[in-house]
């Protein structure tokens, strides 16, 4: 059972160790494809807006953003439920990594707002641009960020990760407000478009482009696992030289007792 | 070079944020594991052991 095979941090260190160079590797040559296509799209495609050229970060992001606290919170379960040991090394290091992720997401697609929903002017103010989309991923970023100082905050490990594996679960009410604050109340609270690529009648973008999309979405992709699996490692090194400093002190006390 | 048309400023401005991003978290992680990879050759040289280590004997 590979799933229990993991459970074990040394057999999980020798894994990231085989994995990694092949996981970087292939986001290198993911994204390398991507940049060729983006730049070899027929321009007449984009048809004078080439803020398009924006989707091809800011949609991916997006995903892996929303895709990251998922992730944490099957982490969160794990740690709650089935007590897996690595369950909540695997949330923690997420937390960094998606609230990257989610930035991104937020400011490409405030630029992207700011560029083809305000018409024009110089004021500060136009530069605030906070839809129903936007306000709803920059809450998203807030609970990434809430997560890293709650397990910051508090200084044993298994507390802390019973808390924030709480918060997390509360926190993944966030995700369906996220999918339809875009169909709610559609040009009232929010000027974003509508899903154009998963839907019933099929995606809605020139071949062309949603292949770029798709490549670029598996190149972030791979770069999330890689980031991921690296931020892994570092917590399982972080948590041995915890364990290796309490036995010194403790040692220490013993030889002075 | 490609014409990116009246909003250049914007589509440069993202692609150079997600670059500076990315750049910044895979720093963050590389000298992070050297770091941790540091220290834990400090302990060791101390003659520091975790108490898995012990069990078996190492």
């Amino acid at each position: 059972m590979p799933f229990l095979d993991f459970a074990n941090p040394s057999r999980f260190l020798a894994f990231a160790r085989r994995a990694l160079p092949w996981l970087s590797g292939a986001s290198l040559i993911a994204f390398a494809l991507a940049i060729y296509l983006a730049t070899a799209v027929p321009f007449a495609l984009y048809e004078q807006s080439q803020t398009i050229l924006i989707m091809f970060i800011h949609v991916p992001a997006a995903w892996l953003g929303m895709m990251g606290w998922a992730l944490m919170s099957v982490s969160a379960l794990g740690t709650l439920v089935w007590r897996h040991p690595l369950a909540d090394v695997a949330a923690k290091a997420t937390a960094p990594v998606g609230a990257a992720f989610t930035f991104i997401c937020f400011t490409t697609g405030w630029l992207w707002g700011r560029a083809s929903w305000a018409g024009g002017g110089n004021l500060p103010l136009e530069y605030m641009i906070l839809d129903a989309r936007l306000s709803s991923v920059l809450m998203l970023l807030i609970f990434y960020l809430v997560v890293i100082a709650l397990v910051r905050a508090i200084d044993e490990p298994s507390r802390a990760a019973r808390v924030a594996a709480i918060f997390t679960l509360v926190g993944v009410l966030i995700l369906p407000i996220i999918k339809f604050s875009v169909d709610w109340q559609q040009g009232k609270y929010t000027l974003h478009q509508r899903e154009s690529l998963i839907r019933a009648d099929g995606p809605q973008l020139d071949m062309p482009i949603l292949i770029t999309l798709l490549v670029a979405a598996l190149a972030f992709t791979l770069l999330f696992f890689t980031l991921h699996l690296a931020a892994m490692r570092n917590e399982i090194l972080r948590r041995r030289v915890r364990s290796m400093r309490l036995m010194q002190a403790r040692e220490l006390a013993e030889a002075s007792a | 070079m490609m014409n990116l048309g009246p909003h250049a400023d914007f589509i440069v401005a993202s692609y150079a944020l997600t670059a500076f991003v990315v750049a910044a978290l895979i720093a963050w992680i590389v000298l992070d594991y050297s770091a941790q990879r540091r220290i834990l050759g400090d302990l060791e040289e101390r003659g520091v052991t975790r108490r898995s280590q012990r069990k078996s004997g190492a």
